[in-house]
């Protein structure tokens, strides 16, 4: 048998190498830009729609754990995945990726339309050769930019059905933009020894954890107003206002106590609340469409 | 691990491989198929 056990990976090592924790949250996200477009798309094509969302999330994943293998295999929170477990040999997960991207836009394109297509293919490129490439190794910057490529899926959910791109998906588009640093710099706190050992140059690593936690705050309040914006445009109604207002001023205290406190524990916790937050925020857009309480 | 152990293993690991290859080919056909009888139906 060879040393380089590619032929020993398993079924679910591929299925790691797509992130299915994070395609999770692009998935939702996307069936709910779906959901709130104006119109209707055939519900198989809205399959075809999702999976192809999901598919090139994944894809963008593995091509992410091809280029950042020697650096996974540094970072404890990374070190068994695939690649530098020595699972899946580095030029077949390349190859897995790139064939799963190309597939996931040409089929968006020829099912779907090819705006969604377009920019599908566009959150790929954005998260490979913006982020992956060029941003996460040079600058404490990099999720900030980065982050857009998490931000594309709801705006390609809505695509998929209108064909075009107006102020609501821009909208949803901006919130998971501006969600994106509080929630990556409360997880980098409580891992800069690791970034810091890696060489990538998180903000904590860089600028140090009191900067962060300033930082942190400053998003969280600068992400209020967008929180509540859909509202105030109209895509969503006062259910979903109302309940945007209490999960912003959760999170908001989630950024004061991590200001305060310098302790990981908190820092856990406000990165395991900005999950429930932006899952929270997406569920109640579709709640308040479903109630049809619209302004 | 023994020599044997380990084919077995191996034999194993690419047996699931290659019916999860199988599953997506055949998840990818049923697809195409449908897709222009969709498409043709007026699904948007």
């Amino acid at each position: 048998m060879t040393p380089a056990l590619s032929a020993g990976a398993s079924a679910g090592d591929y299925l790691a190498l797509l992130k299915p924790r994070v395609m999770s949250l692009v998935v939702f996200t996307g069936l709910v830009g779906l959901y709130l477009a104006p119109g209707a798309l055939h519900p198989f094509l809205a399959f075809i729609a999702v999976l192809c969302i999901a598919v090139g999330a994944g894809a963008s994943g593995a091509i992410n754990m091809w280029y950042d293998r020697d650096i996974d295999a540094i970072m404890a929170r990374t070190k068994n995945r695939p690649i530098p477990a020595g699972r899946v040999a580095p030029e077949n997960a390349l190859a897995f990726g790139v064939v799963l991207a190309v597939a996931a836009v040409a089929l968006m394109g020829v099912a779907v339309n090819w705006i969604a297509a377009a920019l599908l293919a566009l959150t790929i490129a954005f998260y490979v050769f913006v982020y992956t490439a060029w941003l996460k190794r040079r600058t404490p910057h990099n999720i900030v930019i980065g982050g857009a490529s998490g931000a594309f899926p709801p705006m390609i959910g809505w695509a998929a059905v209108t064909g075009d791109v107006t102020l609501a998906p821009l909208v949803l588009f901006l919130l998971i933009f501006m969600w994106t640093p509080p929630h990556f710099w409360a997880l980098a706190l409580y891992r800069a020894g690791d970034y810091a050992k890696a060489g990538v140059p998180m903000l904590p690593v860089v600028a140090g954890g009191r900067e962060t936690r300033k930082q942190i705050l400053i998003y969280t309040v600068l992400l209020a107003p967008v929180a509540l914006a859909p509202a105030y445009i109209g895509l969503s109604g006062p259910v979903y206002g109302a309940a945007a207002a209490v999960f912003s001023l959760a999170f908001l205290a989630h950024g004061w106590r991590v200001l305060r406190d310098q302790r990981d524990l908190v820092a856990k916790r406000m990165f395991g609340f900005s999950i429930v937050y932006l899952f929270g925020l997406f569920a109640m857009l579709v709640i308040d469409k479903a109630l049809g309480l619209g302004w | 691990m023994s020599r044997n152990e380990e084919r077995k293993q191996f034999d194993r690991r690419r047996r699931g491989r290659n019916l999860a290859l199988l599953a997506v080919l055949a998840g990818i056909v049923v697809l195409l198929y449908v897709l222009p009888f969709v498409r043709m139906g007026g699904g948007q």
